[in-house]
């Protein structure tokens, strides 16, 4: 199985540790992932300014991928629902196909319909399945209890999805936890977002979503929440401390990527998982399943 | 209070017409945007079911000259639960892509599009974050993005890359 690795903005630089699990889970699991340097940002951040902007750029990062044979696997939420409308509006709509190669031509570039996009979670989900790696679990992770944050584009806007996950009772993330061992706690506003697309636009009420979701998950006394994406860490993890200090609060709750969980329960050890990066400590996390940093 | 002659009855058109705005005229206000928006949970100044009520009615202004319609999360829970198939989130983007357009772009998307455009990316990479990389075990990545900027520059709106 081959993909092209998308990382889009944030991971490269800012949570490399999302990244090297990604890329240790995979190794184990016969993912194979293939680099691309010129894909750039997915085309998110500009879509509030224009739209047709936010399209061209989708547009040029799938072409790439489709001159070069590769499917794409995503990271970030945001760049899977980004990628995932482009190609379905170009593949849909001639009209606007026709517009956005009109842009793509002068960087020689074209936009053509059939690449697959896929966050890693619905290949480790889909295409992988719970049972294969149920199969290579090395190491048993029942003495932790995890909670599952899905953030909003991994399973929204529904139609971009082939129904692969329900959005309003969503399970392939909580299995995909399970199968490692670890008990998977449910919690009030689950599906709840986490604030991240309008942190730069009003802190104060991103912080107030953030702070909802962490109350809710350490209500429950979990040993960490679980993410998918890098922008609903930023919000749970990098804002933690803030959002501790803003409502005079304490939560020291540990914030993993989800392949760091499975990076564990395969038997890899929590230094290629980016362990170190994670910037609330999980030494407990770790110790309470015999490791150390 | 709400005066007629303020009212511009061709912007629910004019809204329906941009990219993402088609479905405008489908609402019949039922509210299950509202009930189900994070944001509106923690401030009700953000309201989806009244800034879609303000459009139909034909305040422009007031809308495009607003804070409110840059606080979209884009969650794309109203998009969904929608029983009209309004598709709110994408009308959530044509206002703020028409406002942009007028010169009412939010500073903080104005700074995303200046980076994205300049960088490829929302962040810079810097010589230390490929260093970092590759002490890490992971391919360096790339810098500079000529084609991006050229992209950027052809199709944002002047107001914006002002």
């Amino acid at each position: 199985m081959k993909y092209a690795l998308f990382l889009g903005c944030t991971i490269p630089v800012r949570a490399q540790n999302y990244e090297m699990s990604a890329r240790e889970v995979a190794k184990i699991l016969g993912i194979n992932f293939v680099d691309i340097p010129e894909f750039s940002c997915c085309g998110f951040p500009v879509k509030s300014s224009n739209a047709e902007s936010s399209l061209v750029i989708a547009a040029r990062n799938i072409a790439i991928a489709a001159k070069k044979g590769e499917k794409i696997c995503t990271l970030c939420n945001a760049c899977t629902s980004v990628l995932s409308e482009a190609n379905k509006e170009l593949t849909e709509n001639k009209e606007l196909r026709d517009k956005v190669n009109k842009e793509l031509k002068k960087i020689d570039l074209e936009f053509k319909p059939g690449v697959e996009i896929k966050h890693f979670c619905r290949i480790l989900y889909e295409d992988i399945g719970v049972e294969k790696i149920q199969n290579e679990i090395k190491k048993d992770l029942s003495k932790l209890s995890m909670s599952v944050h899905y953030g909003c584009h991994y399973l929204r806007p529904f139609e971009l999805y082939d129904g692969f996950d329900d959005p309003e009772n969503p399970v392939s993330v909580e299995n995909l936890v399970a199968v490692t061992g670890a008990a998977v706690v449910d919690y009030k506003k689950k599906l709840e977002c986490c604030g991240g697309a309008i942190l730069g636009v009003e802190e104060d009420i991103a912080l107030a979503m953030a702070k909802d979701k962490l109350d809710n998950v350490t209500d429950n006394k979990v040993d960490a929440l679980v993410t998918i994406c890098p922008f609903c860490n930023i919000m749970y993890e990098d804002n933690q401390r803030k959002i501790e200090s803003k409502f005079n609060v304490e939560y020291k709750l540990p914030v993993l990527y989800y392949p760091q969980v499975l990076g564990l329960a395969l038997g890899v050890e929590p230094k290629p998982l980016g362990f170190r990066l994670n910037k609330v400590k999980a030494n407990d996390v770790l110790k309470k399943v015999g490791l150390e940093i | 209070m709400i005066d007629s002659k303020d009212l511009d009855s061709n912007f629910k058109y004019e809204v329906a017409a941009e990219m993402g705005g088609e479905n405008i005229n489908r609402c019949f206000s039922c509210g299950t945007c509202t009930a189900g928006c994070p944001v509106r949970e923690i401030d009700e100044k953000y309201n989806p079911r009244k800034i879609i009520r303000m459009v139909l009615l034909g305040m422009r202004e007031k809308v495009l000259k607003s804070d409110f319609i840059w606080l979209c999360s884009t969650c794309y829970t109203c998009y969904d639960r929608c029983p009209q198939g309004v598709q709110l989130t994408s009308i959530m983007t044509a206002l703020k892509n028409i406002a942009a357009r007028e010169g009412y772009v939010h500073p903080s998307f104005k700074e995303q599009a200046r980076l994205v455009k300049e960088f490829g990316r929302l962040y810079e990479v810097e010589d230390f974050d490929n260093k970092k990389r590759k002490k890490l075990g992971l391919p360096p990545v790339k810098k500079n993005f000529e084609d991006i900027t050229k992209i950027l520059d052809d199709t944002l709106p002047k107001e914006v890359l002002k």
